[in-house]
């Protein structure tokens, strides 16, 4: 997973006037660096510490190479949605249609491609095309007729949900053509000489390497040009150094086995893509705007209501990608797909950084927020801690995240 | 003439980094009427909250006497348990409960946690004649109009027995009629034995139903006067709130000389908004003003004259409701229905309110400054980050915003910083007609100095500057044109030359006799 992290890791914002390397700087540097963030850093301080606990736990079994490939493919589909649902709440709204949404579309699915026996790239289309046409219904209740998100979506949950019962006559449908069931659930293709390693993963982390080193350079070089302040040297290699160590590390796991998973292809695109958007983009820009001070927003002429559609169209094509997901993983569509998935997105935005009031939150957290929770389930599974065990630890753990956000704030703010 | 049943004496209350009352001193005589009024700011609301235990005691200095014991209020239940009763300029009333209900919150007649709904209708009858509403106290307060819940919250004040009533500015939200009925009211309840204070900027109102009005400034009392006596002229009354002292700094201004021929930079023709509830109301009435380039124009007025809301409807609707009138940039009709269409005319709206309207708290200062005008740092819908920080390092240094980055949350700025940052803001976006509104509100006086400076530079650059204040000497340090707004209309145009406190102060009491 640490391919995305990576890749999406902000420079720390080197503050003003620091510009020489001694080594008290340097420290410094550090540490501005993490009170500025401490949100961020505290939850990825706190995923390597349950990382490293089950580890010890499992007597080793959570990073075997097979697990770190079923983590990713067993937590893809929260994922998703939890990169939409951190758009959702910074923009200030919620929703809590996503779990019924899915099933629906795995529903349509697998009716497209089983009843009908239509060719599945096209009912992927038209499948992503269900979640932007509901996500959009929403949308143009929520952001034109000013319904309140959360009445529009409950009642979303409950109707989809309906729907794929109806669509499914209450009953399993299945198995899905190979391609799709390969798309889901299988890794990239074997090629080349027997290395002991998968060698199209080998040759993705080191295109990956090359271009995040790429990245940060010219980032540096950019930064040289507009006469900004910079990282000092030594600083910056070491940074290079860690981002590099972090994507070999992850590759050489996975390479190890049967390569990587393609879900985790299409999640790595949409980590760095979301990242991107939220960071750079106008878009994105305007969703941080709106959740944080609405009226302030729409003074500054920003159109809240266009950009509050937009985020809940963009919700329900997630939905559907996941719903996709789940079901080539599954290879059936079940009407009780997709229960309680709302819920788990969401408490991954909030572990992962996200407030109540919206305007807060990165997709990184989002990630972050998701992984800590996966990582759970997946080393109590392994310690066979049952499901009881597991939903109160759960709970525990998104009150503990937030409560130390809020702790936090008290503090600082007094 | 009666004595006193309430001494106020040398009271003094600091808020952090403001003292807002600093030696205050107020006598009000049994069974009197007694106004009190001074300019926005001098204190009036504050003394009030002391008074009503809104601050409780310990939280200011000096001493409250009350029927002639020494009180000290821990909350508005204490003072109101003595019977002062103080009605705030927003009403507090719970708008889908129904009359009756109001009345008797937090007070009802029950009988171990029941409702005695018989008993409760009958009393507020009774309480809703006393005052002169006809309607049933059953009705939602929804359902009737501000000024007949301004009678609703004087019933409420009634029901607690009150002695000594308190009245925030109680008709700056109603029209001429209500008004009239209310200051009725107040004369009626005067011939019950009740004392009341009224706060109040309309000095007609003040002649019609003061006996003795106080008149405050800057948190001190300056004088105290009787309302009834020959000498006491609006004048008189005028010249105790504005003061003669002009000790704020400004810095040096060359007079716009106006460029023959050319077309104003903006001009806004018989504007008219209306309240965006009560559309009966109109809070801007055919108001014209023009500004030109180079120019800084003032518009004065007080609380509720309509200068927010002229210039926040005229960009992009952010208030209220439009009724009638016409903008023209540069001689040529634009339109200005949405804030991007003002924004994309080189219009720009710098807020009296930047927490609420100005600025993302949570955000940092080169997000905030980039917000307005994002498209000119970004490319195909892609922000370039180095050259947005670039902008705002800019900012950071030409407008001395105080911050050791430009990544630090706006939240955690000064009030005067975060005014550089608004500033910052719509300077970016490049405007040439900035409308200000209250620029220098709340922020200490260096960084007042700092944004005159500001304002002054931007004029000289050739910008259009409408600069909306409720402090007068800065209009008149910083103006070459002043209008004065009150209740929603314009009533003067007076050029710097001409421009005293005392003038602008005139027209900005003018209202129309209360009728009735």
């Amino acid at each position: 997973m640490s391919t995305d992290v990576t890749a999406k890791t902000p420079a720390p914002a080197p503050p003003g006037g620091s510009g020489a390397a001694t080594g008290g700087g340097l420290l410094q540097l550090m540490l501005n660096g993490l009170r500025r963030n401490m949100r961020q850093y505290g939850m990825l301080i706190a995923l390597g510490l349950i990382v490293v606990l089950f580890e010890i736990w499992t007597g080793g079994d959570l990073l075997l190479p097979r697990n770190v490939s079923n983590l990713v493919l067993q937590n893809s589909y929260i994922l998703i949605l939890a990169i939409g649902m951190m758009l959702v709440i910074i923009a200030g709204h919620i929703d809590l249609s996503v779990g019924s949404l899915t099933a629906f579309v795995g529903a349509t699915a697998a009716v497209l491609t089983v009843n009908h026996h239509m060719a599945w790239p096209l009912a992927v289309v038209l499948c992503l095309l269900v979640g932007a046409v509901a996500g959009s219904l929403q949308g143009f209740m929520i952001a034109y007729l000013g319904i309140p998100s959360f009445i529009v979506t409950l009642a979303g949950m409950l109707l989809f949900r309906g729907l794929t019962e109806i669509l499914l006559k209450g009953q399993t449908l299945g198995p899905f053509p190979d391609g799709l069931q390969k798309a889901g659930n299988g890794f990239l293709p074997e090629v080349g000489p027997n290395t002991n390693y998968h060698n199209l993963t080998l040759l993705l982390g080191i295109v990956l390497i090359a271009s995040v080193v790429w990245q940060e350079v010219r980032d540096r070089r950019r930064q040289q040009e507009f006469a900004l302040d910079v990282l000092p040297t030594k600083m910056f290699v070491l940074k290079l150094v860690a981002l590099v160590a972090a994507v070999l590390v992850v590759t050489l796991l996975l390479a190890s086995y049967k390569g990587a998973p393609i879900v985790l292809i299409i999640l790595g695109v949409l980590v760095v893509g979301y990242g991107y958007v939220m960071r750079n983009a106008v878009f994105g820009r305007h969703i941080y705007a709106i959740g944080g001070n609405l009226p302030a927003a729409k003074l500054s002429g920003v159109k809240d209501k266009r950009v509050t559609f937009q985020v809940f169209l963009n919700m329900g094509v997630l939905a559907a990608l996941a719903g996709l997901v789940v079901a080539a993983r599954l290879n059936a569509a079940s009407p009780k797909a997709g229960v309680n998935y709302e819920l788990e997105a969401i408490a991954s935005s909030f572990i992962g950084g996200a407030s109540m009031s919206g305007g807060v939150g990165t997709v990184l957290g989002a990630i972050i927020g998701g992984l800590v929770l996966g990582v759970l389930n997946n080393g109590m599974n392994l310690l066979s801690v049952g499901t009881d065990w597991q939903q109160v630890i759960k709970g525990l753990a998104l009150l503990a995240a937030v409560g130390f956000d809020v702790w936090n704030k008290r503090k600082s703010g007094s | 003439m009666a004595g006193p049943v309430l001494e106020m004496r040398s009271i003094v209350k600091t808020f952090p980094g403001v003292k807002a009352l600093s030696d205050v001193t107020l006598t009000v005589r049994q069974g009197e009427v007694h106004a009190i009024c001074g300019e926005n700011g001098a204190g009036k609301s504050t003394l009030m909250k002391v008074l009503s235990g809104v601050h409780p005691h310990g939280t200011y200095e000096g001493e409250i006497l009350f029927e002639e014991e020494v009180c000290h209020f821990k909350d508005i239940r204490a003072s109101e348990q003595r019977g002062i009763v103080i009605i705030h300029q927003e009403l507090a009333l719970v708008p889908f409960l129904s009359i009756a209900e109001n009345i008797f919150l937090g007070n009802e007649h029950a009988r171990r946690g029941f409702i005695n709904w018989n008993d409760t209708l009958k009393h507020a009858t009774e309480l809703l004649r006393r005052v002169g509403l006809d309607e049933h106290p059953e009705t939602r307060v929804a359902d009737i109009g501000v000024g007949k819940q301004q009678l609703v919250e004087i019933a409420k004040a009634l029901s607690k027995s009150v002695k000594l009533l308190i009245l925030d500015e109680p008709t700056a939200a109603l029209n001429d009629e209500d008004s009239g009925k209310l200051l009725d009211l107040i004369l009626e309840l005067k011939k019950q034995g009740i004392t009341s204070i009224i706060i109040s900027h309309k000095l007609n109102e003040i002649r019609r139903v003061a006996d003795s009005v106080t008149i405050l400034r800057d948190g001190r009392t300056i004088e105290t006067l009787d309302v009834k006596a020959a000498e006491t002229t609006e004048e008189r009354i005028i010249a105790g709130m504005v003061g003669r002292d002009l000790d704020h700094r400004f810095p040096e201004r060359t007079p716009h000389q106006p460029e023959e021929g050319a077309a104003p930079a903006l001009e806004i023709r018989g504007w008219t908004v209306l309240h965006p509830i009560d559309q009966q109301r109109k809070v801007v009435d055919d108001v014209s003003i023009e500004v030109r380039r180079g120019e800084i124009v003032g518009i004065a007025g007080l609380m509720g004259a309509g200068r927010t809301e002229l210039a926040m409807n005229v960009f992009g609707r952010t208030y209220g409701r439009y009724a009638s009138g016409t903008v023209l940039k540069d001689g040529k009709e634009i339109r200005t229905k949405t804030v991007a269409e003002a924004v994309g005319h080189g219009i720009a709206y710098v807020t009296e309110d930047r927490k609420h309207y100005g600025l993302n708290l949570i955000d940092t200062i080169n997000r905030n400054i980039s917000l307005s005008a994002l498209g000119k740092v970004a490319r195909r819908g892609v922000v370039d980050e180095h050259e947005e920080r670039q902008v705002a390092e800019g900012f950071r240094k030409s407008m001395n915003i105080k911050a050791p980055t430009v990544f630090e949350p706006v939240g955690k700025l000064s009030g005067g910083n975060q005014q550089k940052v608004v500033l910052s803001k719509w300077i970016f976006a490049g405007p040439d007609v900035l409308i200000l509104d209250e620029p220098t509100r709340g922020i200490d006086v260096g960084a007042k100095y700092e944004i005159y400076t500001v304002i002054d530079q931007l004029a000289a650059q050739g910008k259009a500057v409408v600069f909306i204040s409720s402090e007068l000497p800065e209009l008149l340090g910083m103006c070459d044109r002043i209008y004065t707004m009150a209740a929603g209309r314009l009533t003067g145009e007076v050029p710097r030359a001409e421009a005293t406190q005392e003038v602008l102060m005139r027209h900005m009491t003018k209202d129309k006799e209360v009728t009735r």
